[in-house]
C-alpha cells in the first residue's frame, strides 16, 4: 500500500497522470465506463418494458407451441403407464384400469372435453369417444378391459393408443410437425400428413408468393414515382409528396374499406365499366373477396413503404453523373441502366425488404377482402386462435412465421441498418 | 428534369408518357381515399354514385349516415333532440363509446410510449452506448414482427397475468407497438443535434436536468411530437390486439369498423372513414410543419 502511495505521489517520468495523481489511462477508463453506464441506464427502462410486454409474451407463445398438457394433466395414471412402458406395448389390463380411472376422474372434474380435444387435434373424430365413454365411466367394474371395450369398441384401435401415447407427454414437437404438414404414425415415425390435412405448406408458399408479387408490384409502381419526386424541384416534390404521405397516414381500415367500395360487384369500378359499355351488366368482374382483391389492396397500402426509402436514396444522387454519361455518348437507356440504377440499389433493397417483411405478416386486409383464395398464413393463425381453439398449433405456425420474419429482419439490419429506417 | 433541347423524338414521347404514368400512379394512391368522401353523403344505402349524385342534385346527398353514427346503439333514438337525447348519445351510442375508448387508450399509450421512447432515444444516440445495434434491433422489433404474432403472444401472456379484457392491457400493448416510431423519429432528430450546446450549458453551470429541459428538449421537441403523433396513430388504427385481448368494454373505433365491415357494410362505415381521413390530413399537416420547424431549428435549410 505504501508503495502505491509513493507511486501516486511521485509519478515516474513519461507516465501521464490526472491532477489527483491517478494514471490517466485508468481515470479515462473510469470516466468512459461511467458514461456507458449512464447511456445504458437511460435505455434500461424501455428495454425492460419491451422485454415484459413483448419478448416475454412471445416467449410464452413459443413455449405453448411445444407444450400442451391437456392430456397429461387430466389423465395422470394413464400418462404414467405410457411413461413406464416401451412404445408399441400392447395395452394390458393395467393400462385399461388406468384409463378407466382417469376417464372417471376427468368426467367428474369436467375436464374430459379438454382431454378429448387434445387427442382430437392429432386424430380427428375422437373427441366424442372421450366424452361419451366418460359419461359411462362411473359404472366400470373390473375387468376394465372388457368394460371399456363394451362401452365403445373403438378403444381397441391400436392407432388410438399410439396417438394417446404421443399426447401423454406434455412437451412434444408434434405441433411443429403439423405446421409443416407432417405427422407421426403409430410407431412414432415422422410421415407426411394425410392428403386432406395438408394445407399449411401450401399456405406458407402462397403467403410468400403473394408477398413477393406485391413487392415486385410496389417496386414497379414506386420506382417511377420516387424518381419523379427526386428529380423535381423541392417545392413541387414536397407538394406531390403529400399524395404519398396521405395514404401512409390514413387508417388501414379506411383504405381497405375504400377498396371494397371501389372493387365490389356493384362498386364504383364495375359500375363505371358497365356505364361506359366496356363490359355487360351480366359480366361484372369479380375483383374483391379473392386473391386479386388482396393483391390490389395490399399493394396500395404498402406502396408508401417502397416510395419513401427509394426517395431518400434517390434525392442525393447528383444529376451530373447521368449527364456525364450522356455526354460521353451513352444512350438515355444505357445511362439509366449503367449509371443511375446501380446508385439506387440500396433504396431498392431497403424498400423491397421492408415491403416483403410487412407483406408476409399481413392479417387485416386479407381477412377483409381476401375471400377464401386470398387468405394468408396470418389468417390461419387467427383462425386457430379464435375458432378452432387449437392454440398450440396456432403458436407453432406463428413460430415458423416469426422465424422467417426474423431472418428477413436480420438481413435488413445487415444490408440497410435499422438506423436508416425513415418515416416520412 | 426539364426536357433538353437536343432530345430525340423518342425521348420526347417517353418524357410525356412518363409523366402520364406517374399521374396514373398518383391517382392509384389517392383516389381510393378521396372517393369515399362523396359516397359517405349518399342518400341511398349503396356504395356507388347514383344518378342524382352525378347530376349534383342536392336530393341525392344527405347526412343520414352521419346521423346513424350518433343514433346507433342509443336507448331511445326517436326521442326529441333535447339535452336528454344528447346525454343518451354520449352515454350509449356505440360509435361515441368507441371514440371515447379510442381516445383514452390512444392518449395513455402515447404518453407511455413517448416518455419511455424519448429517454431511451437519448441514451441510444450517445456514442458510448454499449450493444447499441442489438438493443436498437430489439426496440424496433414490435414494428417488424407481424401483428398477429404479437397479438397471439399477448393473448397467452394476458390470460396468465389477468390483464386480458382490461384497459391497462390494451394500453401497454399499444404503447409497445408505438415505441418503435418514437425511437425512430427522436433518434433521427438527435443525429443532427449539436453536442456543444449541452457542453456550453454545462460549462455555464447548468445541471444536467436544467440542460435537458432548457436546451435539449426545445430542440428535439418537434421530433418528439411527431413521434408521439405516430404512436397515437398506431394505437388509433390498431385492431388485431384489440380483437385478441380486449373485452367488449374496450371497443375502439377500428374494432367497431371491423365489425361493420365483416358483418354488414353500410355507408355509415364510409362516414366514419371520412372523419378518419380528415383526422389524418390534420395529423399529416402537423407532422409536416413540425418537420420543417425542426429543420429550421437545427439549421438544415432547404
Amino acid at each position: 500500500m505504501a508503495d502505491a502511495t509513493t507511486d501516486l505521489a511521485a509519478p515516474t517520468p513519461g507516465r501521464l497522470t490526472t491532477a489527483d495523481g491517478r494514471p490517466l489511462k485508468a481515470a479515462l477508463g473510469r470516466a468512459q465506463s461511467r458514461a456507458r453506464r449512464r447511456a445504458f441506464l437511460l435505455v434500461l427502462p424501455l428495454l425492460l418494458f419491451i422485454v415484459i410486454t413483448f419478448i416475454v409474451p412471445i416467449g410464452q407463445m413459443l413455449h405453448r407451441s411445444i407444450h400442451n398438457d391437456g392430456f397429461s394433466r387430466n389423465m395422470p395414471q394413464l400418462s404414467q403407464w405410457f411413461a413406464d412402458t416401451e412404445p408399441g406395448t400392447e395395452p394390458d389390463e393395467v393400462a385399461y384400469a388406468a384409463l378407466a380411472a382417469d376417464l372417471k376422474g376427468a368426467a367428474e372434474a369436467k375436464t374430459i372435453g379438454i382431454v378429448g380435444t387434445r387427442v382430437n387435434y392429432e386424430m380427428p373424430g375422437t373427441r366424442s369417444l372421450f366424452t361419451s365413454t366418460g359419461r359411462k365411466a362411473r359404472g366400470f367394474e373390473p375387468p376394465y378391459r372388457e368394460a371399456v371395450l363394451e362401452a365403445d369398441p373403438k378403444w381397441g384401435n391400436p392407432s388410438l393408443w399410439g396417438t394417446m401415447r404421443q399426447v401423454s407427454r406434455a412437451y412434444s414437437p408434434n405441433f411443429f410437425l403439423a405446421s409443416v404438414d407432417l405427422a407421426r404414425d403409430n410407431e412414432g415415425n415422422i410421415v407426411r400428413a394425410p392428403q386432406e390435412r395438408r394445407v399449411y405448406v401450401m399456405l406458407f408458399q402462397r403467403t410468400f408468393l403473394i408477398a413477393g408479387l406485391i413487392t415486385v408490384l410496389c417496386l414497379l409502381l414506386g420506382f417511377p414515382i420516387a424518381h419523379l419526386l427526386a428529380t423535381l424541384p423541392l417545392r413541387t416534390s414536397n407538394l406531390l409528396m403529400i399524395l404519398v404521405l396521405l395514404p401512409f397516414w390514413t387508417s388501414l381500415l379506411v383504405r381497405t374499406t375504400s377498396w371494397i367500395v371501389l372493387l365490389q360487384g356493384q362498386g364504383v369500378v364495375n359500375n363505371s365499366l358497365v356505364a361506359t359499355g366496356l363490359i355487360s351488366d351480366a359480366n361484372r368482374i369479380q375483383m374483391i373477396y379473392n386473391q386479386t382483391g388482396t393483391i390490389i389492396a395490399m399493394t396500395h397500402i404498402l406502396l408508401p413503404f417502397m416510395i419513401l426509402p427509394l426517395y431518400s436514396v434517390m434525392r442525393p444522387i447528383p444529376p451530373s453523373y447521368v449527364r456525364a454519361a450522356r455526354s460521353l455518348g451513352a444512350s438515355s437507356w444505357t445511362a439509366f441502366r449503367r449509371i443511375y440504377l446501380p446508385q439506387t440499389l440500396p433504396g431498392i433493397g431497403a424498400g423491397a425488404l421492408l415491403v416483403f417483411i410487412l407483406g408476409v405478416g399481413y392479417y387485416i386486409t386479407p381477412a377483409l377482402v381476401g375471400g377464401a383464395s386470398g387468405q394468408l398464413i396470418s389468417n390461419l393463425i387467427a383462425f386457430h386462435m379464435q375458432d378452432s381453439l387449437n392454440w398450440s398449433l396456432a403458436a407453432a405456425l406463428a413460430a415458423v412465421l416469426l422465424a422467417a420474419v426474423l431472418i428477413l429482419y436480420w438481413l435488413y439490419d445487415r444490408l440497410v441498418g435499422i438506423d436508416n429506417l425513415k418515416l416520412g | 428534369m426539364a426536357l433538353p433541347v437536343y432530345a430525340s423524338p423518342l425521348e420526347r414521347i417517353w418524357y410525356y408518357a412518363y409523366r402520364v404514368i406517374c399521374a396514373l400512379i398518383f391517382l392509384f394512391l389517392i383516389a381510393p381515399i378521396l372517393i369515399i368522401i362523396p359516397l359517405s353523403f349518399n342518400v341511398e344505402p349503396y356504395f356507388t354514385f347514383t344518378e342524382k349524385m352525378l347530376a349534383l342534385d342536392p336530393d341525392g346527398y344527405s347526412l343520414r349516415w352521419y346521423d346513424t353514427l350518433l343514433t346507433f346503439g342509443m336507448a331511445n333514438p326517436e326521442a326529441p333532440r333535447t339535452s336528454s337525447w344528447w346525454m343518451d348519445v354520449w352515454n350509449n351510442a356505440a360509435w361515441v363509446r368507441a371514440a371515447k375508448n379510442s381516445v383514452i387508450i390512444g392518449v395513455s399509450s402515447t404518453i407511455v410510449a413517448t416518455v419511455l421512447g424519448t429517454i431511451a432515444a437519448l441514451g441510444l444516440s450517445r456514442p458510448e452506448m454499449p450493444f447499441r445495434r442489438a438493443i436498437m434491433a430489439i426496440l424496433i422489433s414490435p414494428m417488424i414482427v407481424p401483428i398477429i404474432i404479437t397479438a397471439t403472444g399477448l393473448f397467452f401472456f394476458y390470460s396468465a397475468t389477468g390483464l386480458a379484457g382490461s384497459y391497462v392491457g390494451v394500453v401497454l400493448a399499444h404503447a409497445t407497438l408505438g415505441i418503435p416510431f418514437v425511437i425512430i423519429t427522436v433518434t433521427a432528430t438527435l443525429i443532427g443535434f449539436d453536442k456543444s450546446l449541452t457542453r456550453a450549458a454545462a460549462s455555464l453551470g447548468a445541471s444536467p436536468t436544467t440542460t435537458f429541459f432548457k436546451v435539449t428538449m426545445p430542440l428535439i421537441l418537434p421530433g418528439v411530437v411527431s413521434g408521439a403523433l405516430f404512436a397515437f396513430v398506431t394505437s388509433f388504427d390498431e385492431v388485431v390486439v384489440v380483437l385478441f385481448v380486449a373485452a367488449h368494454d374496450q371497443q375502439t373505433i377500428p374494432r367497431q369498423m371491423w365489425n361493420g365491415i365483416r358483418e354488414q357494410i353500410s355507408p355509415a362505415i364510409l362516414s366514419v372513414a371520412t372523419i378518419l381521413v380528415i383526422i389524418s390530413v390534420a395529423l399529416l399537416a402537423t407532422v409536416e410543419l413540425l418537420r420543417r420547424r425542426s429543420e429550421r431549428l437545427r439549421g438544415i435549410s432547404n
